[in-house]
C-alpha cells in the first residue's frame, strides 16, 4: 500500500529536475532529452490518477501522449540535424538568428 | 511488496533524472533517460497499467531513444562548454525548478487525505483485464481521436523526412 500522492511528489520531482535541465542545459539534444523526461513525468501522474478513480481514461490520455512524443521525437530530431547542417553548432546560444 | 517496488524503481528513476541533470555528455544524458523510462515502466506496470509499462519498454526506451543515440551519434556531439549564457540559467534555472516542485509537492502533499492509498495491479471500473478495457474505450469511443493521431504520424513522417533531406 504506496499513499498515491508519493507517485505525485515522485513525478513532481522528475518534472522539476526536467525544467532545470531544461534550462540550464546548453547543448540542444539534451534540450530535447529535458522535455521528454517531463512527458515521462507527467504520464506518471496520469497512470496514478487512473488507478486511484479506477477509471482508464487516464491511460488513454497517456497512450495518446505516447503517440505525440513519438512524432515529436521525428520532427524535433530532423530539425536538429538540418540546424546541425546549416550552422554546424548544437549549442542554443550560437543558433540566435532571430535575436535583433 | 508495491512499498518495496516503489521504494526500489522510483529512487532508480530519480538517480537516473540527476544523472541526466549532472553528465555534460548528451550520450549519457540519454543512456541516463532510458534507466528512468525503464524504471517508469515498471511503476505503472505496478498501477495496473500493463499496457502502457510494455509500451513504455518498446515505444519510447526502444524506439525514440534509440533515435536519439543515432542522431547524438551521428552528429557526434562531444561534451557542452560553459558560455556567459549558461551561467544565468544556473542562477535562475535552480531556483526555478525548486519552487516549482515546491509548489506541486505542497499540493499533493496537503491534499494527501482525499488521494488513497494504491493496491498492486489493476482494479479499472469493470476490469476483466487491462488491455481489454484500454482497447474497448479505444476502439469504441476514443475512436476518432485514434484515427486522427495515425494521420499525425503520417505527417511526421513526411515532416521528418523533408526536414532532414540534403539540399540540392
Amino acid at each position: 500500500m504506496v499513499p498515491t500522492a508519493y507517485y505525485l511528489v515522485l513525478a513532481a520531482m522528475l518534472f522539476s529536475i526536467g525544467i532545470a535541465a531544461f534550462l540550464i542545459k546548453r547543448n540542444v539534444i539534451t534540450i530535447f532529452i529535458s522535455i521528454e523526461l517531463m512527458l515521462n513525468a507527467v504520464n506518471l501522474t496520469f497512470v496514478a490518477f487512473a488507478h486511484m478513480w479506477h477509471q482508464v481514461s487516464g491511460q488513454i490520455f497517456v497512450f495518446f501522449v505516447m503517440v505525440v512524443a513519438a512524432a515529436e521525437a521525428a520532427v524535433g530530431l530532423a530539425i536538429i540535424l538540418s540546424i546541425f547542417r546549416t550552422r554546424q553548432t548544437l549549442n542554443v546560444d550560437e543558433i540566435d538568428l532571430m535575436k535583433s | 511488496m508495491q512499498l518495496a517496488l516503489f521504494i526500489v524503481f522510483g529512487a532508480l528513476a530519480l538517480g537516473g533524472a540527476l544523472n541526466l541533470l549532472l553528465q555534460r555528455h548528451p550520450i549519457y544524458s540519454a543512456l541516463s533517460l532510458v534507466v528512468v523510462m525503464m524504471s517508469l515502466a515498471v511503476l505503472y506496470w505496478s498501477l495496473g497499467a500493463e499496457f502502457l509499462a510494455a509500451a513504455q519498454v518498446i515505444v519510447y526506451s526502444g524506439a525514440i531513444m534509440v533515435l536519439f543515440v543515432f542522431v547524438i551519434m551521428l552528429l557526434n556531439a562531444g561534451k557542452e562548454e560553459q558560455t556567459q549564457g549558461s551561467r544565468t540559467a544556473y542562477s535562475v534555472g535552480f531556483p526555478g525548478a525548486a519552487a516549482i516542485f515546491c509548489l506541486l509537492s505542497f499540493v499533493f502533499l496537503s491534499e494527501r487525505g482525499s488521494l488513497q492509498s494504491t493496491n498492486i495491479g489493476g482494479d479499472l471500473s469493470s476490469a476483466v483485464d487491462n488491455i481489454a478495457v484500454l482497447s474497448a474505450m479505444l476502439f469504441t469511443r476514443q475512436l476518432l481521436p485514434f484515427e486522427v493521431t495515425s494521420v499525425l504520424i503520417l505527417v511526421a513522417i513526411l515532416g521528418a523526412v523533408v526536414l532532414a533531406r540534403r539540399e540540392q
